[in-house]
């Protein structure tokens, strides 16, 4: 965890007093909705459905337990007794009540938390690795980073009314786990032959109505220059990115229609202004942030443990889990673990407050008292002896966090949807519980293999459909809820030699009770056309096409074009 | 009329400041006093107005920078930057450049859009002066140059950012 300094706690403070003024003086009707509005969305305050909806930041997705038991206090004070985690790596609680928001703001304070930004035109929560600074492929550790951007990035006085929101990933390690090709500025850590850190910088990727991978602005950033060059970026994007309309109003639409060129120039001659000068990072202050960091105290322990070995060989079960739940650790004798809300028959992502408490316990007495948010909605200890892990799966798996299917086709990303969000077309939840049933076998869903299916309730892409090998898009046609099916995309490259990409639509949409039939038979085109089992599905899709799988659930083409002709007919 | 605070004071206002006509026509400027004319004027007349006998300020819009006026910056006691709507964030960044890279002295002054919440933020880029929208309570907004103690960021107000300062402090 990153612990705040004294000036670090007394601007969160000042948050609260801020907003407590704002909200008195909106009751008193001395602010009108529309002013308000900007200044509640700043701390995460929307209007949903039934009523506000309150995000609650977690920078880069880190928790200390005693800010996760905080969480499940306000959401038992506050709200319904839970939380929904959600792909931001945030929380967000459905029910608060306007009159207390300054409240939860001030409970949240109490834990070094806030709401800061987590909405509005504004510069987002930034999201990355959640297994930073454990990776065995480890460059960086991104948390430092991310922690240095955020603090340049909250209330930043000349950035706090941008075009439209502003999201921004940092990944430090080999494998792209941030997807930072589809955020506003995304960067990626390297060495140079030095051994000097820097970043590729990625600009005007995002998901949305309008999905874009980012382009490299930049190949190699020295760090020194970091908030500088992304200062740039920022200032020629708030004097030119489009206000004139929401939906074309992201950093994503001025690189489209400058050009990426032209876009790289307009930055390169303000960064000629701003580089070297006073925001220029020193070393005294990455030392600084990384000292603030509190670090697990590692005991030092051999590389395999031999209870855990036996234990893998008797219990299949535990042996499943394993293998899809544990993840490797840089230290030796420990490994992280995600602890999946992905359940079927709980929304995913949806956490009750007893739970959170549970975790909390389990998370002092097995992970050295922290712990991360997932983009997937999962939860992560990152820093368990391997010698605990065959308690700690039993423990887990009492708490129904266990379902060993981290990776695979029931791991899904869903946003609210329509039975939470007034933005959505359709709902998501439903769907997810429809597609978790019917593919509850465990060795076929390992058998299947690797594989994202995400799904967003409307074109927004919450649910960041667009990147799920399999993603489901909600749709309304004529106040009917309707389902679009996209494959082929992809969120990062997490194995070497595949890239993001962004999926294709493979046809006209379905009604809900159809959509498991259409995973299905994806899923049987991808089984029946695979080399191998190494051969995931995304990676199918790639090799052969879309075609294949377009026909394995329309029917050929001349089937096709009967049935629209026998649609005609009856017409 | 609208209420000024500058430096942080509430303070009678002398300018008059020329806004463009609905179809954007150019204002006709009277031949003395203290006015605040638009950049497109200032463009199309900058001869005629440098022999102006009375005092004179330009306004730049949302959508106009200080590119334009360039080394004339330092010719105006006043620059005003309008604010069409209080979300429109551009006046943040052409106040910034007219301080720190046109090194503007005179008063900087926020128009149009300018609401309690958002002259904490103005203050920090480099406004000074602030022509607060008519059903504002300029007495209630004084207070607001105090909402927070500190900030992160390198700023007109605060040109040494926080990790800076940090450094120093922890140094002496």
């Amino acid at each position: 965890m990153y612990l705040y300094d004294e000036i670090d706690q007394k601007l969160v403070d000042e948050r609260v007093v801020q907003f407590r003024d704002q909200t008195r003086r909106f009751l008193a009707g001395k602010l009108s909705e529309d002013e308000f509005r900007a200044l509640r969305l700043r701390n995460g305050l929307y209007i949903q459905r039934y009523a506000p909806m309150l995000r609650i930041a977690i920078p880069y997705g880190l928790l200390s337990t005693k800010q996760l038991r905080k969480l499940a206090h306000i959401a038992r004070k506050y709200d319904r007794g839970y939380g929904h985690f959600s792909t931001r790596q945030n929380l967000q609680l459905n029910w608060p009540k306007l009159p207390q928001a300054p409240d939860i703001l001030a409970e949240l304070a109490t834990v070094q938390m806030h709401a800061i930004q987590t909405s509005g035109n504004s510069f987002r929560n930034i999201t990355t690795d959640h297994f930073a600074g454990v990776a065995q492929d480890e460059i960086v550790d991104s948390f430092v980073w991310c922690e240095i951007i955020r603090q340049w990035s909250t209330f930043h006085p000349e950035f706090s009314y941008l075009p439209r929101k502003f999201k921004f990933a940092v990944n430090g390690a080999r494998s792209d786990r941030a997807a930072v090709a589809v955020h506003d500025i995304g960067l990626h850590a390297l060495k140079d032959e030095k051994g000097e850190v820097g970043f590729r910088v990625l600009a005007g990727g995002g998901l949305g109505r309008t999905p874009a991978i980012g382009f490299v602005i930049r190949e190699f950033l020295p760090w020194r220059h970091l908030l500088t060059y992304v200062e740039a970026i920022l200032r020629v994007y708030n004097r030119y990115g489009r206000r004139d309309n929401i939906h074309k109003a992201r950093i994503k639409i001025l690189v489209k229609e400058r050009g990426p060129e032209k876009f790289r120039e307009e930055v390169d001659a303000e960064w000629a202004h701003l580089k070297d000068g006073p925001a220029t990072l020193i070393p005294e202050e990455i030392t600084r942030v990384e000292s603030r960091f509190t670090r697990p105290n590692y005991l030092p322990l051999p590389a395999t443990d031999r209870g855990l070995q036996t234990a893998l060989a008797s219990d299949r079960a535990f042996a499943n889990w394993h293998k899809r739940n544990v993840h490797p650790h840089k230290k030796p004798g420990y490994a992280a673990v995600t602890l999946s809300l992905k359940k079927t028959g709980v929304p995913p992502g949806d956490v009750t407050a007893e739970q959170m408490d549970r975790i909390a316990d389990l998370a002092d007495r097995y992970a050295f008292g922290e712990l991360r948010v997932s983009h997937e909605q999962n939860l992560i200890f990152a820093d368990v002896q391997l010698s605990d892990l065959y308690s700690l799966w039993h423990e887990v798996k009492a708490l129904g966090f266990a379902t060993p299917n981290v990776g695979l086709l029931t791991n899904i990303i869903c946003c609210p949807g329509g039975d939470f969000c007034s933005l959505a077309n359709a709902k998501s939840i439903p769907v997810a519980e429809a597609i978790q049933q019917r593919f509850d076998d465990l060795d076929y869903l390992h058998d299947i293999g690797e594989i994202d299916l995400n799904i967003s309730g409307c074109m927004n892409a919450c649910g960041h459909h667009h990147v799920g090998h399999i993603g489901i898009l909600g749709v309304d046609k004529r106040g009917e809820e309707w389902y679009q099916i996209e494959i082929g995309g992809n969120q990062g490259e997490i194995r070497p030699g595949r890239g993001a990409s962004l999926g294709r639509v493979i046809g006209p949409s379905f009604a809900r009770a159809e959509v498991p039939d259409v995973i299905e038979k994806l899923i049987e085109c991808y089984l029946v056309r695979r080399d191998s089992d190494a051969e995931r599905f995304i990676d199918v899709v790639h090799r052969i096409g879309v075609e294949p799988f377009k026909e394995s659930v329309y029917g050929n083409a001349d089937q096709r074009a009967a049935h629209r002709r026998g649609q005609l007919a009856s017409a | 009329m609208a209420t000024l605070i500058k430096e942080r004071r509430i303070v009678a206002d002398s300018w008059h400041l020329l806004e463009r006509g609905p179809k954007g026509e150019l204002p006709e400027v009277p031949a003395r006093g203290e006015v605040i004319i638009p950049l497109p004027l200032w463009l199309a007349r900058r001869e005629d107005f440098l022999a102006y006998p009375g005092k004179l300020g330009v306004w730049l819009d949302a959508n106009e920078g200080p590119e334009a006026l360039a080394d004339d910056v330092q010719r105006f006691p006043l620059i005003a930057v309008n604010f069409p709507k209080f979300g429109d964030g551009r006046g943040y960044s052409i106040a910034r450049l007219l301080r720190e890279r046109y090194r503007f002295k005179g008063e900087l002054r926020a128009i149009g859009d300018v609401l309690h919440d958002h002259l904490f933020f103005m203050e920090q880029c480099g406004f000074d002066a602030f022509a607060l929208r008519e059903d504002q309570d300029a007495q209630e907004a004084l207070s607001v140059f105090d909402t927070f103690s500190d900030s992160y960021q390198a700023s007109v107000l605060r040109p040494v950012p926080l990790f800076r300062r940090r450094l120093a402090a922890g140094k002496s």
